[in-house]
């Protein structure tokens, strides 16, 4: 665990990335091998089963603190995580220990199914034994989310490092499914697990956004133009008679599709398709927000399979007879593609059209209509590109149509988490309706921290009125608030919903009584369902 | 009529007519000590410590009309006994303690419990009424002993000179600085950006017993930099001079680096949660030292720690003040420092 904690720390401290894959690699040099397999599981989101609520933990560290539940509230909001209050809360040890990480979070799953009181004697015990800092990892391995800025294609970089291995096999292997509890570091790294499971996809090939002019990609015909879906970016995997469908957060979310069960029957085996599923209905592709209603349901009813139907346009081929075709041209997977998906004309699974232009200017043109269609843009593959694993400059681009913008006063603030903590970061912002103003989104990126300072002064001075850690604000500071497309709600005042929202620009310009109207918004609404 | 009053210039006493860390120019000011936001420029008078009056004289202006104390030492002003008490926030820093007709109040400025080896420890001074900062008045701030911190600096430094490193630390030139040399003093050469020197030379004139230091010049190698401790200001930080050194990591020394989203937020390589004011255990013991009725929470957690005292039986009231910027105040201080004294 000390090991364990050093590595967290030095992972916190730097911002370079090369530093944090010298101290990942360092890491795993030392480390013992069966915690090599938990700080992977840990940094890829398999989160061991949570033995005890966070509540009850906050309950017992207030309790031997003997800390008001305000001031233990205030305390939080300073610091920003739980798990860290905790830890700093509690008195100073008074024993020592030093077991491996893998044997505290064995310890910590044996937990399961005892009562409450044999809980709160290990934890008590537990905290007794440790240093603030591993005092926090501890808790941290009870409530399970550990977020500190190691993204998977880090981690595999530093495991590839490590053991000379391919990092794309790495990253294969341990995206794919694998039990913690049973799985050999070795058997890991090399794989072994993922011959024999039919569910593991591949990493999604990802685009940067174009940020030049398209010109300067060279000659059209040596791109692909394709149009870009706002659904569900997904991979459905066909191996020895089983379908699975992974979503892009590498879930797998099979259930949820029964539209696309058909494809058990009628794909072939060994056959991986990239592609995105959407709300589609007669071919054509129905809002984001009609798709919204089929998301993260454990049940489905009759009506949500009438009102929003699903489908999936396909974009890729990722493995065809069960071999890797990743390392194909984009022209030859096409091919390959056309062949397979054209056969299946008449269902839910429809190929990604191909937009055909001669030149950029024609493209350009054509991306103006995206939005009628329910497109966000235009995706650019080279024709010649593989299917690279995770994000690379300059195979694959989205050129994304503007998002839409509404200017907005903001109304509320409220204290950051993280490393923001201590600045008003995350804001309310407004529209009129009449003489009233409405909420219509709350959003916390797109400002420099030079501006988060300045608007984090004019909140300390223009508080109206503390609600917790929410300031009620003077409607005073206009800002530009781009998103991606807006719904019903009937959760929200304004009956109505962004997706996506966030600042695009502080309109120092602008004063509060120039910005837009809920009827704008309506208007909006109207125009795109 | 209350000894003290809080105005827009300051804390204010009316029976004595003067004001203690003001931060708009009057005519008598009483200073604690002399960080930035507690001492400012154009009062007609200043009344300090016997250590605070060179330090203020170097860093704001020699024509300071100031008068000094010692600790334990009083004057009287229109019947107002004035006093100074060891603050322990940093050389010279004085509690004030007034009296007039049998009621005292305390005015703490900043303070800190431990005893920092350089600083004259914190006494409490009974009371009736106690003016506290709260800069770290919540209880996830409690201080591990300067010796652990000191000692994992060191380790620090060490692991450096061995991976061919340079150990910047960042610390304020006033206060924070002088500790660090004092506590860190022994095999490994520390060199001092000019705007410490500089108020290294002011405080070793005034008789404090300082470890030497070198001060950091244009002929300074870099390579005897790699294999010393480097201070600089925090006005020094994301420079380019520090850039250009060989392999330079940063080390913050403040309390703040005792929570990580502020570790990460000062995107240092690493962080030293040490600090020269009280951390909460420091805070609630000083007050219950002073035995005083009612307590005035100035700067930093003022609504959590004043309400913590009245749930707890002590009298309590937060009070606005314009300290506790010290972040800033300090950052210009020692940017001003820089600029007067050219390149390094």
């Amino acid at each position: 665990m000390k090991r364990f904690a050093k590595l967290i720390q030095q992972l916190e401290l730097s911002n370079k990335t090369n530093d944090k894959i010298a101290a990942l690699v360092d890491y795993f040099n030392y480390a013992d091998d069966k915690d090599k397999i938990w700080v992977i599981a840990l940094f890829t989101g398999k989160k061991p089963r949570r033995p005890i609520k966070s509540a009850l933990i906050k309950y017992w560290a207030i309790e031997i603190t003997q800390t008001p539940e305000w001031l233990f509230s205030e305390s939080y909001s300073n610091v920003g995580d739980l798990s860290e209050t905790i830890a700093l809360l509690l008195p100073p040890a008074e024993n020592t220990s030093d077991f491996q990480l893998h044997k505290w979070i064995e310890d910590l799953h044996d937990l399961e199914g005892k009562d409450d009181e044999a809980k709160k004697a290990f934890i008590l015990n537990a905290w007794n034994t440790l240093e603030t800092q591993e005092r926090f990892i501890f808790n941290k391995l009870i409530s399970g989310n550990f977020r500190i800025g190691v993204s998977n294609k880090m981690l595999v970089n530093a495991l590839a490092k490590q053991s000379n291995l391919d990092s794309a096999q790495i990253m294969h292997s341990i995206m794919g499914k694998w039990n913690p509890y049973e799985i050999t570091f070795s058997e890991l790294i090399n794989g072994v697990h993922v011959n024999t499971d039919n569910s593991w996809p591949y990493p999604f090939c990802l685009a940067y956004a174009l940020e030049q002019e398209p010109e300067k990609l060279g000659d059209i015909s040596d791109w692909q133009a394709e149009w870009k879906w706002d659904g569900i970016r997904g991979q459905i995997v066909k191996r020895n008679g089983e379908l699975f469908i992974w979503s892009r957060g590498e879930e797998l979310v099979t259930e949820q599709f029964p539209e696309l069960h058909f494809l058990t029957d009628v794909l072939p085996d060994g056959v991986v398709l990239d592609g995105e599923i959407l709300a589609v209905q007669d071919k054509q592709v129905l809002s984001f927000s009609t798709l919204q209603q089929r998301l993260n349901r454990k049940s489905i009813s009759k009506k949500q399979l009438e009102e929003a139907p699903i489908g999936f346009f396909v974009y890729d081929i990722l493995e065809y007879e069960t071999v890797d075709f990743r390392e194909q041209p984009l022209s030859e997977r096409r091919k390959i593609l056309e062949q397979l998906i054209g056969s299946l004309a008449e269902s839910a699974v429809i190929l990604s059209p191909v937009i055909s232009c001669k030149n950029w200017d024609e493209l350009a043109e054509q991306r103006k209509t995206s939005r009628e269609i329910n497109s966000e843009g235009i995706m650019l593959k080279k024709l010649s590109s593989h299917y690279h694993s995770g994000r690379k400059r300059g195979d694959w681009w989205k050129w994304k149509v503007n998002p839409y913008t509404v200017d907005a006063v903001m109304i509320y603030a409220q204290k950051g988490s993280g490393r923001r903590a201590n600045f008003f970061t995350d804001y309310t912002f407004a529209v009129r309706d009449g003489e009233n103003l409405v909420t219509i989104a709350k959003a916390y990126s797109g400002l420099t921290d030079k501006e988060i300072k300045e608007v984090n002064s004019f909140v300390t001075k223009n508080a109206i009125e503390k609600f917790g850690p929410v300031r009620t604000v003077k409607p005073e500071l206009v800002f530009e608030i781009a998103f991606e497309g807006i719904a019903e709600s009937k959760r929200h005042k304004a009956g109505l919903a962004l997706r996506f929202p966030r600042i695009l620009r502080w309109r120092k310009d602008k004063k509060a009584a120039e910005i837009n109207t809920l009827e704008d918004l309506r208007q909006l609404l109207e125009s795109t369902l | 009529m209350a000894l003290i009053e809080f105005t827009k210039r300051g804390i204010y006493c009316k029976q004595g007519d003067f004001y203690v860390d003001p931060w708009w120019p009057v005519d008598y000011a009483v200073t604690t000590h002399g960080h930035s936001d507690h001492v400012r420029f154009g009062n007609k008078h200043y009344l300090c410590h016997t250590l605070t009056k060179p330090i203020i004289k170097r860093r704001i202006s020699e024509e300071l009309q100031v008068e000094t104390l010692n600790y334990g030492e009083s004057i009287v002003r229109n019947g107002v006994n004035i006093s100074f008490y060891p603050a322990g926030h940093i050389i010279g820093s004085a509690q004030v303690r007034l009296e007039y007709k049998g009621e005292v109040c305390v005015i703490s400025g900043d303070y800190k419990t431990e005893d920092d080896g350089i600083s004259d420890l914190f006494e409490p001074v009974k009371c009736h009424s106690f003016v506290s900062e709260s800069t770290f008045g919540l209880p996830v701030y409690k201080w591990q002993k300067q010796d652990i911190v000191f000692d994992k600096i060191k380790s620090w430094v060490t692991d450096n000179i061995h991976q061919q490193k340079t150990s910047v630390l960042i610390a304020y030139s006033l206060g924070k600085a002088q500790r660090l040399i004092k506590n860190l003093s022994g095999n490994v050469p520390i060199y001092v950006h000019n705007s410490i020197a500089n108020l290294n030379e002011v405080i070793i004139d005034a008789g404090v017993n300082l470890p030497q230091t070198i001060r950091i010049t244009p002929e300074t190698t870099k390579d005897e930099l790699q294999k010393g401790i480097v201070i600089v200001p925090p006005a020094m930080r994301d420079s380019r001079w520090i850039k250009n050194l060989s392999h330079a990591v940063t080390g913050i020394c403040s309390g703040w680096m005792q929570v990580r989203a502020h570790r990460r937020w000062q995107s240092a390589d690493a962080g030293f949660a040490l600090s020269d004011h009280a951390d909460w255990t420091g805070l609630i013991a000083a007050i219950d030292a002073t035995g005083a009725e009612k307590v005035y929470v100035t700067h930093g957690f003022t609504a959590a720690f004043s309400r913590y005292l009245n749930d707890n039986g002590i009298e309590s009231e937060e009070v606005m003040t314009k300290f506790g910027q010290e972040d800033d105040e300090e950052n210009k201080a020692d940017m001003a420092a820089q600029s007067e004294n050219t390149k390094i």
